[in-house]
């Protein structure tokens, strides 16, 4: 074997520590992997979700806890740190919802260039960002 | 049917792939129209959304069967997605099998209560 085969770095197995630090992903990496991340968010926080579903919709009473909630905290749960929660979720909806029906036009019409990949990707990024920041301004009350 | 017995028998995979990823599409383009007419009947709202208009659009008897059909659709959803991430992730056979399990109690345990509340209205 010569000495140049011999130095070829291998990935068999991605380290968390040791190699993601410098892995370098393209925009449609970042839309992929976050695809997974905003769709495990919303798993884990699906009971937060259908509880807050639940008090909007089953009593005036309810409806003013949950709005009391959000100004006031509940539990032991401060209101800021329900509204940073609201708007990890706001964000996980959009990105995911945005990263869908990427996947559902490139499955309808093939389109699976290079380069629509990635201007695709860029564009999913910064629908899921840009209006987060639109809809958090909203949700702290900044408009 | 196609023929599968004999030298035509294909012996590999459980053949629910192409089914999960149709369902996957399917459950996703319901969920995206669902958002979007939901998003409709709140921006049209003139003035302040309250108790009352905001648990009036859940309570007509269409927007509570869409609901429905698209709590289910999203059990689905998150199932082939959930599932996807362990197989991917969990090597191990028993843990695997407790995420999977899990994934089916937390999944169904939410649809019931997501459905409770909606059918209370």
């Amino acid at each position: 074997m010569t000495e140049l085969k011999k130095k070829r770095p291998e990935f068999r197995n991605i380290n968390a520590f040791t190699d993601l630090t410098t892995y370098r992903l393209p925009p449609a990496g970042w839309v992929s992997i976050l695809h997974r991340v905003s769709g495990l968010l919303m798993f884990v926080l699906m009971p937060f979700i259908i509880w807050m579903f639940d008090k909007s919709i089953s009593s005036e009473l309810s409806f003013e806890l949950l709005t009391s909630a959000f100004a006031n905290g509940v539990s032991i749960y401060p209101g800021w740190f329900l509204k940073l929660v609201v708007l990890a979720l706001i964000w996980g909806y959009l990105h995911h919802f945005t990263a869908g029906v990427r996947h559902l036009y490139m499955d309808a019409t093939h389109a699976v260039t290079q380069e629509f990949g990635r201007s695709s990707a860029i564009v999913t990024l910064a629908i899921g960002l840009g209006l987060t920041v639109v809809l958090g301004a909203k949700l702290f009350g900044l408009y | 049917m196609s023929v599968n017995f004999g030298s035509k028998r294909v012996v590999t995979g459980a053949h629910y792939g192409l089914r999960d990823w149709m369902a996957q599409r399917a459950t996703a383009l319901l969920m995206a129209l669902f958002t979007v007419v939901l998003l409709a009947q709140v921006l049209l709202t003139a003035g302040p959304i309250t108790y009352a208009v905001w648990a009036g659009i859940f309570a007509t008897q269409w927007m509570k069967t869409l609901t429905l059909v698209v709590i289910l659709a999203m059990l689905y959803h998150v199932w082939v997605g959930m599932r996807d991430i362990w197989m991917d992730y969990v090597k191990p056979v028993g843990v695997r099998l407790a995420l999977h399990l899990f994934t089916m109690v937390w999944l169904i345990a939410c649809a019931g209560w997501a459905i409770q509340a909606l059918w209370r209205l």
